[in-house]
C-alpha cells in the first residue's frame, strides 16, 4: 500500500462538482514544441470556451446595458479561461510531461471553471504563500498594494487571480496534491503519474510535481 | 513607431500625442511586453505636456498586459509633468472592469469610456 499523498485545499474548493447538463473539458497534451509556438493555441482555446458558453445566453434581450448578457458571458469566460490556462502553463513542470486541463460546467446561476496542472514543488510554495496572503487580506487593499508593487516592478505580476476576483467577482478554491514518487508507487492500484521521465541523475534532488487544481466560480 | 502582427497593432501619432493599441493582446508574461513598453516610453518622452492612450479598439488584454499598463501609468506619474488621458470603450467588458483600477495608481489620470 502506498501512503496517501498529502492534499491541501485553500479557499472555497468543491471536492465534488455538482452535476451539470452542460460541460466541456479540454486537455492539452504535454508538448515538446516551444512554448512560444503553443501560446497562441491557448488563447484560441479561451476564445472558443467564451464563444461556446455564451451561446447558452440570450444575445438580443432589451437592456439598458451597453453590453448584452451573451457578450458579457463571452468576454468574462474568455478572460477567466485565458488567465487560468496561462497560469497553468506558467506553473507547469515541463519535465514531468503531464497534461494541462481546463473544464467548465454551466449552471443556472454560475459557471464553474476547473483548471489542472502539475507544478514543480518550488513554484507551489511561492503560489501557496501568495494564496495565504490573498485569502487573509482585505481584497480591495490587497489589489491596490499588489498593483502598485507590480507597477514598480518589485514583484512578478500576480494580477491574474486579482483581476478575476476583484473585477469579475470570481470566487476561488485550490487543491494541491503531492504526486507519488516513482519508487513508492510500485503497487499496481495507483498509476504512477510521474514515470521515469525524470532523469535518474536528478530524481533525488528534484521533488515530484504537485497536482494543482484551481477552481473559479463565476456568477452569470 | 509601430508594432504590427496578425493579432494587434500598436502605434504612436506624434501630431496628437496619442498611443493607439488595437486588437487582441495576450503576450506570454511581462517580458514579452517589453517592445510595447519601449514604444510607450519613447512616446512619453516625445509628449511633453499631455499623452493620450487610445484603447477603444483593444478587444482583449491579458493580466500581464494590465501589469504592463500599470507600470506605464506609474512611469508617467513619476515623470510628474505629463497629464494622461485613457480613452476606452464602454462596449468592451474588460475595459469597463479593469481600467478604473489604473486611477488608483495615478489619481489625476483622466479615464473616458464611451
Amino acid at each position: 500500500m502506498n501512503a496517501p499523498h498529502p492534499v491541501q485545499t485553500f479557499g472555497n474548493f468543491l471536492e465534488e462538482i455538482p452535476a451539470s447538463d452542460e460541460y466541456l473539458i479540454l486537455n492539452f497534451s504535454p508538448s515538446s514544441a516551444p512554448r512560444k509556438r503553443r501560446w497562441g493555441n491557448y488563447g484560441l482555446s479561451a476564445d472558443f470556451l467564451g464563444d461556446y458558453f455564451s451561446a447558452f445566453f440570450p444575445g438580443d434581450e432589451p437592456s439598458e446595458q451597453k453590453i448584452n448578457r451573451r457578450e458579457t458571458v463571452k468576454a468574462a469566460v474568455t478572460y477567466i479561461a485565458n488567465e487560468l490556462i496561462e497560469n497553468a502553463v506558467k506553473y507547469t513542470d515541463e519535465v514531468a510531461g503531464l497534461p494541462i486541463g481546463i473544464a467548465l460546467y454551466l449552471y443556472e446561476q454560475e459557471i464553474i471553471f476547473r483548471a489542472t496542472n502539475y507544478a514543480p514543488q518550488q513554484s507551489v510554495e511561492k503560489y501557496q504563500a501568495f494564496i495565504r496572503d490573498f485569502l487573509s487580506a482585505d481584497p480591495e487593499e490587497f489589489y491596490a498594494n499588489q498593483l502598485e508593487k507590480t507597477a514598480l516592478g518589485q514583484e512578478e505580476s500576480s494580477l491574474g487571480i486579482l483581476t478575476m476576483s476583484n473585477d469579475y467577482g470570481a470566487k476561488f478554491g485550490w487543491l494541491f496534491q503531492q504526486q507519488a514518487t516513482s519508487s513508492s508507487s510500485t503497487s499496481g492500484s495507483v498509476p504512477s503519474l510521474v514515470p521515469s521521465l525524470v532523469p535518474s541523475s536528478v530524481s533525488n534532488s528534484v521533488a515530484n510535481p504537485v497536482q494543482v487544481v484551481v477552481m473559479a466560480r463565476l456568477e452569470v | 513607431m509601430e508594432i504590427k502582427t496578425e493579432d494587434y497593432r500598436i502605434w504612436y501619432e506624434p501630431d496628437i500625442s496619442t498611443i493607439f493599441l488595437q486588437g487582441f493582446l495576450r503576450l506570454d508574461g511581462m517580458e514579452a511586453y517589453k517592445p510595447v513598453m519601449d514604444l510607450a516610453i519613447n512616446a512619453l518622452e516625445r509628449s511633453p505636456l499631455h499623452l493620450t492612450l487610445n484603447l477603444r479598439e483593444l478587444e482583449f488584454l491579458n493580466s500581464s498586459g494590465i501589469s504592463m499598463l500599470s507600470m506605464f501609468v506609474v512611469k508617467v506619474r513619476q515623470k510628474g509633468d505629463v497629464e494622461m488621458t485613457l480613452e476606452g470603450s464602454d462596449k468592451i467588458l474588460w475595459q469597463t472592469k479593469s481600467l478604473k483600477n489604473l486611477q488608483r495608481l495615478m489619481p489625476s489620470l483622466t479615464l473616458i469610456l464611451s
